[in-house]
Order: C-alpha cells, then structure tokens, then sequence
C-alpha cells in the first residue's frame, strides 16, 4: 500500500512516497510565492519518480509552515510529530532530535517508543535557523553548498559578537576588510548558529544519541560544529532518506499507520 | 533605577531587570549563576557617584535567551537560582 | 557593476555647524562628547554647556579614525586646538575607542542628559533608534536615568533595518518617512523579523502593493514594535524622540499615534543627544574636580 508524505516548508517543499514503509520516490521543489502550485509540482515529479498515478495513492499526510496552503491532502499533522515518526523508523536509538530548517529550529525529546516527551523551538528570527546560514553565504559570495566544506578548512576560530543575521552581515563585511580568510568567517557563522541551536536544545534537555535532521543538516560544516558544541558525535540521516525529507517520512509513515490502522 | 538588560527580537522578550536602588552589590547573584551572566560594577548609569551594583555582562546582553536556557527548560521549571538567592529582591526575569 | 555606479539608497546627509554666538576664547569650561555608534559618529563641543560646534557623519571602518576625523570636521574653521578642550568624554558603541577622551560613559546616560538639554527638564521619557540599536529611557527632570530598556541585539526597530527596506524599494532612506504616509493604512508586516519581513515585502510587492504601501506596512510594524518596548517601561509625558529614525516622520507619527503623545519637533539635529550628553558630563566632571 502505498502512501505520501508532503513536507510544506517555507523554503522548499519535499514529497516522499512510499509504500510497505520502504521509500520509492522523494522530490523536492522550491516553495515560492504559490505554495499551493509548488506543492502539486512537487506532488507530480514525486510521482512521476516512483511511477505511480495519483489515484493509486491510499493517504496523503501534509506537514510543514505551509500545511494549511493545500487542499489534497487527507490530513495533517505537526512537524514535531513528524520529525519523530520518520527519525525512529531510521535511527530507533535517537532520544533528542534536532530539526533546522529554513525558517525555524527545533528539537525534539523521544521517548524509547518513539513517543514526544517534550519539544522546543526556535522562531520568528532568523539567526536560529537555515535563513542565517543562507544570509551569510549571500553576504560571503560563496555558494550555499560550499560552506560546509570551506568551514572545515579553517584554521582558527573567530568571534562572532552579532545574534542578528543583519548585523552579522554588516560584521561579516568588516572582517572580510579585516582581510580575515573566508573559511575561519564561515566557521564562525557555523559555530554561533550551532550554539544558538544547542542552546535552545538545552531546554528539552540532550539525551543521547543525537540525530540532526532538516535542511541544514546537509551542511557539514553545521555538523561538526554542532558536534564541538555538544561534545560528542550526532547521527544524521543519508540515503535514501536526505535529512531535509525526515519530515514528510514521517509523515508517509503517519499516513501508512492510519490506513492500516483504520 | 531600574537597568533592563536583554532584548525584544521575534521569537520574544528577555529580560533581566536589576533595580540598583535595591541592589547593594553583594554579589551573591554572580556566584549563583552557572553560566556567568551576571557581574558586579560601578554603575554605568549614574558617572557622578560610585556605588557597585549587579549587571548582566556585555557578553550576554544580546543572548540571554540562549544564556539562560540552561536554567529554564521546557518543563520541570524551578525557581531561578539568580532571583532566589537575592536578598532585597533587586533581580527578576521577564520570561 | 562598478561601486560608483551603484546608488546608495541608505546614504543620509552629513553636517557639520559653528555657532555665530560664542567664542571660545571667552569661555571657562570647554568640554566635549564623541559618540562612536556603529552607523554614525558626533562630535559636539560645549562652551559652558551651550552647543559651540559639531559635526555628524558616517562611522568608518576604524572607530579610533572615525572618532578622529568627526572632531576634526567639528572643530574646523574655529581655530579651536583640542587640546584646549578641558575634558571629553566618549559615549556609544565606539565609546573606548576615542583616543583623546578623558572618560567612556554608556550611552543610556548620555542619551537621558542630551534629551534634557535638547528638549528641556519637562522630559520623563526618551526614545533613541539608532543604527543599530533602540533605546527606551526613564529620566528626571535633571535628565538623570531612572530606567532604562536597550536593544541592540534585534535588527527591527533599528536604522539598519529601515536600511534594507530603503534598498530593497530602491527609494533614498531621506523620503521613507514622507513616502508611507498614504490615505489608506495598510496591515503592518507581520514579522518583527527584518529578514522574514522583507520576504514578506517581496510577497506584497509581487501581489501588486505600491512602494508607498508597503513602506506603510514596515513603518507600522516598527512603530508598533518600538511602541512595546516602551510600554515595558511605562511611557510618562514629556516624551521625546532621538537618534536617526527621529527624522523618520512615518515612524515617528505612528508611533505618537498609537501612545496618544506627541513628541516635541526636534530644533537640534536628534542625532546628536548622546554626543550633547557626553559633553554636558564632561562639564559636570570638570566642576566636580574643581571643588
């Protein structure tokens, strides 16, 4: 039986199929001004990836900012949710996740059945999550996907006093004045994002083992700061499960239990 | 005089407010905090006089929200160790 | 694109002033504030605690430079040396970064003192946005601090943040203030966020919003934020407003319209408080020596 998951992100959109809990397609398209459009793009190339029709779908979940924007899906739940579902399918060692998107962080408490304990975020600010990250890149006139690895050719650390993504914008045109080498810059703007996140972790407490999950898990210079930050190793989701698409697995996942559950 | 150090951005309001009226600079905040936010100093806001009163360091000013987490988690919240320890009640939090 | 070609949009005017009434030689106390702030630096200088000169300009990259070059530009033309100015204290970001000044003092204090000479001892509350900060201030009727609120972590509500406004319209920083004021009050931004609330913006634009709309809706935002954070202190009359966002009418009648106040017309630059402050300290000090 075969069932979707749609992950209604502020920056992207994600689909996942899959069917019998193995996945057959993901596709993930840019969310825009029309989320309503990008979602059906997303849903079409999904589906078109895994060679199925819309009506062979059993159950839709929809998730994400941008859950309310769709009208096709059976029903919705939250990220927390999710996030939980799709990690303990994954990584069933997982009792703290953190979750960093476009817009917002988050982490997540589990319990060993995979059940929430306990949740805390990051919102309405930028400096939290992936929108920093972005801003600095911009500011850097580097490519987002080169960030993580030119942050782990850095050779020393360097403050960074800002906690806005606009003042640290301005700081990070100072310090390329300062003729300061872009890799310890972009290490910067990854340890002080990481300690941000870490430390709004901190309140739902950080049991081990760790996994980081959401777009920004895919940059691995974010990872090996958080990992300073935390002191020890995280677990982060690969193929065929990408950590930005946790998510919208979670939320197949949740589709699947409710057509089998009845 | 009351010193609101912290900020306002849009996930929320943070602040530690010290009363220097009330404060005496003893001090014993600074010693309770574990994550040494606060500090005792001449009072920058009064240059004609001398007296030493608590405040939150220039370093955490502009995080205190992520200073403070460790002493505030989601549930299972217990009386701040800053606040409790203060005799003339000269410190509070906003959040 | 060649950095000459490119319009700043943010680029506010510069000044500089000497006061046809005074002479410094006749003076006893000459003192004088700098106020290093991350957008701007003032220098004002004081003879006996009146305005004898002063200039505003852009901070550069060095604060030391910056503090250096705003006391020059001050003090041209008066054949004042600096070293004959008693005591200079220096307030703002920059303020242990003034190579000749006797004292660095917050500029919360300095702001308090500047309102209380620039708009009189009936002053109980000041609002300062500044670059990159927003201040609320309780003071007495000697312009001394009674409390005080300061923001300068959060972009909004700050003059960098109707910075990247101004430059993502494409409309000089200067008109922002007339340009919002339409017929028609929009719904304020709903982000407090300035990186979500030019998202936002773009959105409004693309539905089809006019430039003056949608200065409208972020001008409503700050105002309203601005107005919340003073609310945290109490707003008690005579209220007064400084720093740069002072020239901002769109902010400024907003924020008069939501706390039913009216705020005194500023007849000095309002940038220029936290420097005036620090000048006045600088006398206050001098006298305090002396006795």
């Amino acid at each position: 039986m075969t069932t979707i998951g749609i992950d209604l992100g502020a920056k992207n959109t994600k689909v996942v199929v899959i069917k019998d809990s193995k996945i057959l397609a993901t596709s993930s398209v840019l969310s825009g001004f029309d989320q309503s459009a990008s979602a059906e793009e997303a849903l079409k190339k999904a589906l078109n990836k895994a060679g199925m029709t819309r009506e062979e779908i059993k159950h839709i979940t929809a998730t994400g900012a941008g859950m309310d924007a769709i009208s096709f899906a059976s029903d919705k739940v939250t990220e927390i949710s999710a996030n939980a579902r799709g990690i303990s399918a994954i990584f069933p060692t997982v009792r703290t996740v953190i979750d960093v998107g476009a817009e917002e962080g988050r982490a997540i408490r589990l319990k060993e059945d995979g059940k929430v304990i306990d949740f805390g975020i990051n919102e309405k600010c930028a400096a939290g999550a992936g929108a920093f990250t972005e801003a600095m890149a911009r500011a850097l006139e580097v490519d987002l996907e080169k960030m993580g690895e030119m942050s782990l050719k850095s050779s020393k650390a360097v403050p960074m006093n800002a906690q806005c993504t606009i003042f640290a914008e301005s700081e990070v045109v100072s310090l390329i004045h300062q003729k300061t080498p872009k890799e310890d810059i972009i290490r910067a703007v990854h340890d002080a994002i990481a300690d941000r996140i870490t430390s709004m972790a901190r309140r739902v407490g950080i049991e081990k083992d760790v996994a980081l999950v959401g777009g920004v898990a895919n940059n691995i210079g974010f990872i090996d700061s958080m990992k300073r930050n935390l002191g020890f190793e995280v677990l982060v989701p690969k193929d065929p499960v990408a950590p930005e698409f946790i998510s919208a697995y979670g939320a197949a996942l949740i589709a699947q239990d409710k057509v089998i559950g009845g | 005089m009351k010193a609101n150090y912290g900020y306002k951005d849009g996930s929320g309001e943070y602040y530690i407010t010290i009363d220097t009226e009330l404060c005496n600079g003893c001090a014993k905040c600074v010693e309770a905090c574990p994550e040494k936010v606060l500090e005792v100093s001449e009072n920058e806001l009064d240059p004609l006089v001398e007296d030493l009163v608590a405040r939150v360091t220039e370093e955490h000013r502009k995080k205190i929200k992520y200073s403070c987490a460790p002493c505030k988690p989601v549930t299972g919240r217990i009386e701040l160790l800053c606040v409790q320890i203060c005799d003339p009640g000269a410190l509070s939090h906003s959040w | 694109m060649v950095e000459s070609e490119k319009t700043e949009y943010w680029r506010w005017t510069e000044s500089r002033w000497t006061n046809p009434d005074l002479d410094w030689r006749n003076g006893d106390i000459i003192s004088a504030g700098v106020d290093v702030g991350s957008v701007s630096t003032q220098s004002v200088v004081m003879i006996d605690g009146q305005i004898y000169c002063y200039a505003n300009m852009r901070t550069g990259s060095d604060s030391p430079d910056s503090a250096n070059r705003s006391m020059k530009w001050a003090l041209e033309g008066t054949e004042l040396p600096l070293d004959k100015i008693e005591y200079t204290v220096g307030t703002g970001y920059g303020r242990v970064n003034v190579p000749f000044a006797q004292r660095a003092i917050t500029e919360i204090a300095c702001h308090a003192r500047g309102a209380n000479y620039m708009y009189g001892p009936t002053i109980r509350t000041v609002l300062d946005m500044g670059g990159q900060d927003c201040k609320a201030i309780r003071c007495d009727e000697r312009g001394k601090v009674t409390a005080f609120l300061m923001n300068d972590k959060c972009a909004a509500g700050t003059g960098r943040g109707m910075e990247v406004f101004a430059d993502l319209l494409q409309v000089h920083i200067n008109d922002v203030g007339k340009m919002s004021l339409v017929d028609e009050e929009p719904e304020p931004v709903s982000s407090t966020c300035v990186v979500f609330a030019k998202s936002e913006a773009v959105a409004l634009l693309r539905k089809g919003w006019s430039k003056e709309m949608v200065l409208a809706a972020y001008c409503g935002a700050m105002a309203h934020r601005v107005v919340t954070l003073l609310e945290r202190l109490g707003v008690e009359n005579d209220f007064a407003i400084t720093g740069g966002i002072a020239k901002n009418i769109g902010v400024v009648s907003r924020i008069e319209k939501e706390l039913k106040i009216t705020a005194p017309e500023p007849s000095i630059d309002p940038q220029l408080a936290g420097a005036i402050g620090g000048a006045l300290f600088g006398k206050a000090l001098v006298e305090k020596s002396r006795k």
